[in-house]
């Protein structure tokens, strides 16, 4: 399983999992998956498992953190020891330091930061099993999370990434094609404002194959857009017809 | 100048819910003249203002409000309050005792305690200072005996029910004397534990159906009825 596969994209144009090169991998998106947190989600986009809960606004701690004029957004983005094949230490890493900054920088546009002067909005954002991509679908969880607690968003926020795989561009690149292929962009969007949040390129493009990286990557989003918001309501929904069957008994 | 929600649809976060010459309300906000959910709610209209209610929110502080805290604190001068909200309260010393507190002779905490409950109403707060509480009014103060409820505070508009209907109905039938926190607490004192588990349970059922309609009468209905049960069980 670990060894490098000759070619990522077979005769037929289908990649490693069978999919087509603009195609997503399977997603479920799960929302309130916590109980003991103020809002939370849990996330399976392909073999990734991840569970994001959102704590706040509450008071500042340390208390010489506290921002007079608007509020602190933490992001602490962990892997478990057990989310990859060969055991990862539990301590922060460099680059789970630089996601947790990653993602709240993404998310931060989102909230109305301003409303709540000298608190604090805590995100976690845990990583149970990883298969490539977590930082877009670690960023799909913390919104759907933040949106579920009742902080006051101009948007929800979705991520999704685009690659180069063995001279194609590829949509939503897993493990395998993310450490091999020859590039990955990253790209988050808030769908109905039209902005993006985060966009990041690792490896190297062309300039037209940026643009049609870029362009996949948006096309992913606002597809995740619409299993998010279905999510989103479906919790809210569910419970409503529940109560409504209770009522007509 | 469309609107693009019906009344009483859901709506999440970001949604485009009217364009054009409309006034954003609550949960809503506006750039360029168009509104946008900024919650996860229910829409709702008159001509010009559209609001969401939220299903899910937390209670910010307003001057005036009545709220059920708990003390978490006994400082110098006065106590710490949590009332469920992202700012910690703060209540005097002075206003608890009705007169200049001095710190030879006034012990606080056997005035208030920590875990305390207080009824308290807010007299000040804005953006950069916490709220500050008050009990020196009738109806005020420490919580001695009663039963407490924590409800989302978005729904307790819906347990005081249209001009009050709602709550006055379960003060009526069940006996018992009700204070709503606004922010989402609520106290239920009565003659006996029964009739205040009743009231309890009352109001958690309303929180769970807020938004259906007809609820009062399922209501009265279900206190009746238990209140019968409970009559045929004593024979």
């Amino acid at each position: 399983m670990n060894e490098k596969p000759e070619k990522l994209i077979d005769k037929k144009g289908l990649r490693l999992d069978g999919r087509k090169p603009n195609e997503l991998r399977p997603i479920k998106f799960e929302v309130g998956a916590i109980t003991s947190a103020d809002g939370s989600a849990y996330v399976e986009q392909g073999k990734n498992k991840i569970l994001a809960g959102v704590y706040g606004p509450r008071e500042v701690h340390p208390r010489h953190l506290a921002l007079q004029d608007r509020t602190v957004l933490k992001c602490r983005y962990h892997m478990a020891p057990f989310s990859v094949q060969e055991r990862k230490s539990p301590a922060p890493s460099r680059r789970e330091v630089e996601l947790s900054k990653v993602i709240r920088e993404s998310l931060e546009p989102a909230i109305f930061m301003e409303y709540y002067p000298r608190t604090m909005i805590d995100v976690f954002v845990e990583v149970l099993q990883a298969d490539g991509g977590t930082r877009c679908a670690s960023i799909n969880a913390a919104a759907l999370a933040l949106a579920d607690s009742g902080i006051p968003m101009r948007d929800l926020v979705v991520a999704c990434a685009a690659g180069k795989v063995d001279d194609t561009i590829v949509l939503d690149l897993m493990d395998t094609e993310d450490k091999v292929g020859s590039a990955d962009v990253p790209v988050a969007l808030m769908p109905n404002l039209n902005a993006v949040t985060l966009l990041q390129m690792d490896g190297i493009l062309s300039l037209e194959e940026f643009e049609t990286a870029v362009n996949l990557a948006l096309e992913g989003c606002k597809q995740i857009y619409a299993v998010q918001k279905e999510a989103l309501k479906t919790k809210y929904v569910t419970t409503k017809e529940e109560n409504k069957e209770e009522a007509e008994e | 100048m469309p609107i693009f929600f019906e009344r009483r649809q859901l709506v999440t976060p970001g949604d485009l819910i009217a364009e054009g010459e409309y006034i954003a309300g609550e949960n809503t906000y506006m750039e360029k003249n168009k509104i946008y959910a900024s919650r996860v709610g229910i829409v709702e209209y008159e001509t010009k203002k559209i609001d969401v209610v939220a299903l899910k929110a937390f209670y910010v502080p307003r001057m005036g409000d009545i709220v059920i805290g708990t003390i978490t604190e006994v400082g110098f001068n006065g106590w710490m309050v949590d009332i469920n909200s992202p700012y910690p309260a703060l209540l005097r010393a002075s206003d608890v005792l009705s007169r200049p507190f001095k710190p030879q002779k006034d012990d606080l905490p056997q005035v208030l305690d920590v875990g305390d409950l207080v009824v308290a109403k807010i007299v000040s707060y804005d953006r950069t200072h916490d709220p500050q509480l008050t009990v020196a009014e009738p109806g005020l103060g420490k919580i001695t005996r009663g039963q407490i409820v924590k409800v989302t505070p978005t729904k307790i508009p819906r347990i005081i029910g249209r001009k009050g209907s709602m709550i006055s109905m379960i003060k009526q039938e069940t006996g018992c004397n009700i204070i709503l926190g606004v922010n989402g607490v609520v106290l239920i004192t009565g003659k006996t534990l029964e009739d205040e588990q009743l009231a309890m349970r009352a109001i958690l059922r309303i929180e769970e159906e807020s938004h259906t309609s007809g609820l009062t009468d399922r209501i009265t209905q279900m206190i009746k009825e238990e209140k019968s049960g409970r009559e045929e069980n004593k024979k």
